[in-house]
């Protein structure tokens, strides 16, 4: 097996006494993608920032690009690249200008950034925004600024702070186009991001609640994960069954999702009749029942309804 | 540390300057504005006070005495009134600084070698103008009790050089015409680069903290010791232009005499910019609020330096205590030398205490600045 990329062992931080990550462990290989998933408050900012160097970590190990970031964080940053959930660029400095600054600070040569730029800007469809002021940008040309200013230096590995979030459709598919033209070359990248659809494009996930690492591995080992089936039960008023079919045989666990129940069921042709005959029972209004794919999110609900609350007990 | 990151910081704050209108007024206009306030507003002289005089008598010699007055600069007789509330009443009113009172029996005990007196009332609502105008109004007084009793001598058959009395020749140095003005406005330099340089420089880190584009410049290679130099060196380049502009228009607006050496005025800037800087970005980074950082840093520059430096009150008149800190008060080494440069045709070599006392707070506040950052969030 080659050298991780990204190795992390143990990693806490805490923060007024309490945990905001709890022993992580994972490594990411040279070329990969992966995704750091979970609601607000999962602690996948605090991974990214610890492995940026930019925070530091109370126990535990991390190795990025072969270097110790938390005893030496400065070593890493010239051959990686982090780019903050919230923009960070000048909003005072042009397009053009922002990307010379962090060019010069990673000791891009004129003629290399120059190209670089070029290609970069092409590819995010920014081309005619060189002399704009970042602060005039709209918010998702902002994020491909920010992502332009991250690569400008080549960097070996990747962290991107939820760089889709806010970001409108058409921006988001160019970001993700970009990301797969990076790994493509041999760049890592480590993308957290709060939006379920978007984990299925990593090659490895990393689910995080609550600080608690809940899962490691690709999205097909996550899915086999699952000790049963997903059923979708479509209703305007999916809260309402859900309450209605709490404590149902068989049911693992159940998420509103849309215009949807989803339930999680171990034995689908068995419980598929139990589930009808108790809805009807209690007259409420359904558009059927039927067995559809597990996604990253239906795992996922599963998993957090198996995780003990906040005060220890075991659901 | 690494030239090419440090020019990048300097050449963006620079950027950032130029276009934030805030910071460019505080940069160009600020220190323009203060230095005429100071020139034509802080005037510490006296001259054309006005007074009312009540003459009781009318003769000749209290005419004379009049004319006096009248002629000296400091003075103009703008009324004479014929009874003692009037001049009060004037005085309340504000209409005249000094009511001059002349005795009805003046002459009569003047020519019989008595001693007589004037009276004058003055306005002392502002002590310091007060005093001056009761220090012009004895010269002018004493003046003529000498021509006067010069002439009684004469008449009574002395010689003249046998009894004429012991006169002290004054020649003031430096400010030969007493002009407060060219006493303000060399130290006025050490306001603007105290307000100028704690304000720009205060606002540097904790912009980039409010701005949300710190957790992207820590994630960099650039170290603390770059970012600081980075940030700070287009401030002293501002503060040095500032200095040169304020030094053309102290000379070539306000005629105030520059009689010492350029270089001397160089190197005290340079020293006493830096440990503005240092001390306003160390206020910039301990605060990370923009508002917060400039009021700190407004209180421990701006205030020393305009009230315990001798920039206009000066230190010799101070009360023991008050004296002894503004020892420590490093503006006071900075105002001496402007002074000294300005006025007294001062050299790097006569200023090597105040040279070498302001080299050790700029070596202090130096160290203490390049550890004050630290790149973590």
């Amino acid at each position: 097996m080659t050298q991780a990329m990204v190795q992390v062992d143990g990693l806490i931080r805490r923060y007024a006494g309490r945990a905001v990550i709890e022993n992580l462990s994972f490594a990411v290989q040279p070329g990969e993608i992966l995704g750091l998933v979970g609601p607000d408050g999962a602690g996948k900012t605090t991974t990214l920032r610890i492995l940026a160097g930019v925070l530091p970590a109370d126990s535990g190990g991390a190795r990025v690009a072969a270097q110790d970031v938390l005893h030496d964080p400065e070593a890493v940053k010239s051959v990686i690249s982090y780019m903050p959930q919230h923009f960070g660029l000048y909003e005072d400095l042009t397009v053009d200008e922002n990307i010379r600054f962090y060019a010069e600070l990673f000791e891009v040569a004129a003629a290399a950034r120059e190209q670089r730029a070029r290609e970069l800007l092409a590819a995010c469809g920014m081309t005619p925004f060189r002399r704009r002021l970042a602060g005039q940008l709209s918010g998702g040309m902002k994020r491909k600024l920010g992502l332009v200013c991250a690569l400008i230096h080549s960097p070996q590995v990747l962290l991107l702070d939820e760089p889709t979030t806010g970001v409108d459709p058409v921006s988001r598919r160019e970001l993700w186009g970009i990301l797969y033209s990076l790994v493509f070359g041999g760049v890592t990248v480590l993308i957290s991001t709060a939006y379920f659809d978007e984990a299925e494009r990593c090659h490895r996930l990393l689910l995080l609640h609550r600080g608690r690492q809940l899962f490691w591995g690709t999205p097909a080992e996550l899915k086999g994960m699952l000790p049963g089936a997903v059923l979708s039960i479509a209703s305007t008023d999916p809260e309402r069954l859900r309450a209605a079919l709490a404590g149902a045989d068989g049911l693992l666990s159940a998420m509103a999702m849309g215009d949807a129940l989803h339930v999680v069921v171990n034995e689908p042709a068995r419980r598929i009749p139990e589930l009808r005959t108790r809805l009807e029972a209690a007259h409420l209004a359904f558009d059927g029942i039927t067995t559809v794919a597990a996604t990253v999110e239906d795992v996922f609900a599963y998993m957090v309804s198996r995780e003990p609350d906040q005060r220890g007990r075991r659901p | 540390m690494n030239w090419r990151r440090t020019a990048a910081i300097g050449r963006k704050e620079f950027i950032q300057v130029r276009r934030d209108s805030r910071s460019l007024l505080i940069a160009v206009l600020l220190p323009l504005i203060q230095i005429l306030m100071l020139g034509y507003g802080a005037r510490l002289d006296a001259d054309h006070i006005p007074v009312y005089v009540f003459d009781q008598e009318g003769s000749q010699d209290s005419q004379a005495l009049l004319k006096r007055f009248q002629a000296s600069r400091y003075f103009d007789v703008i009324q004479v009134v014929d009874n003692y509330p009037a001049i009060t009443r004037a005085i309340d009113a504000d209409r005249c600084k000094l009511g001059l009172v002349i005795p009805w029996d003046f002459s009569e005990r003047l020519n019989d070698a008595h001693r007589t007196a004037v009276q004058a009332l003055i306005d002392g609502t502002d002590d310091n103008s007060a005093q001056l105008a009761e220090g012009y109004a004895q010269a002018v007084v004493e003046g003529y009790s000498n021509d006067v009793q010069l002439k009684w001598f004469a008449i009574h058959g002395m010689s003249q050089q046998a009894v004429a009395p012991l006169a002290v020749d004054y020649r003031t140095w430096f400010n030969e015409e007493l002009e407060s003005k060219n006493f303000i406005i060399p130290g006025a330099i050490a306001l603007v680069m105290a307000l100028m340089g704690a304000l720009l420089s205060s606002l540097t880190i904790a912009r980039e903290w409010e701005r949300g584009t710190m957790e992207q410049l820590i994630a960099t290679p650039a170290t603390a010791m770059e970012i600081m130099t980075g940030k700070l060196v287009p401030y002293l380049v501002i503060g040095l232009f500032d200095a040169a502009l304020c030094t053309v228009f102290a000379v070539g607006w306000f005629n105030t005499p520059f009689r010492g050496s350029v270089t001397a005025l160089f190197v005290t800037t340079v020293m006493f910019l830096i440990v503005i800087l240092g001390i306003g970005y160390m206020i910039s980074v301990a605060t990370k609020s923009q508002l917060g950082a400039s009021q700190y840093a407004l209180l421990v520059t701006l205030l020393p330096t305009s009230l315990l430096s001798g920039f206009a009150f000066p230190i010799d008149q101070m009360p023991g205590p008050i004296r002894a800190i503004t020892y420590v008060v490093y503006s006071r080494y900075y105002v001496t030398a402007l002074k000294a440069i300005f006025l007294a045709g001062a050299g790097t070599r006569d200023l090597i205490p105040e040279i070498s006392a302001m080299a050790v707070y700029a070596v202090v506040i130096g160290f203490f600045a390049t550890r004050a950052f630290r790149k973590s969030l």
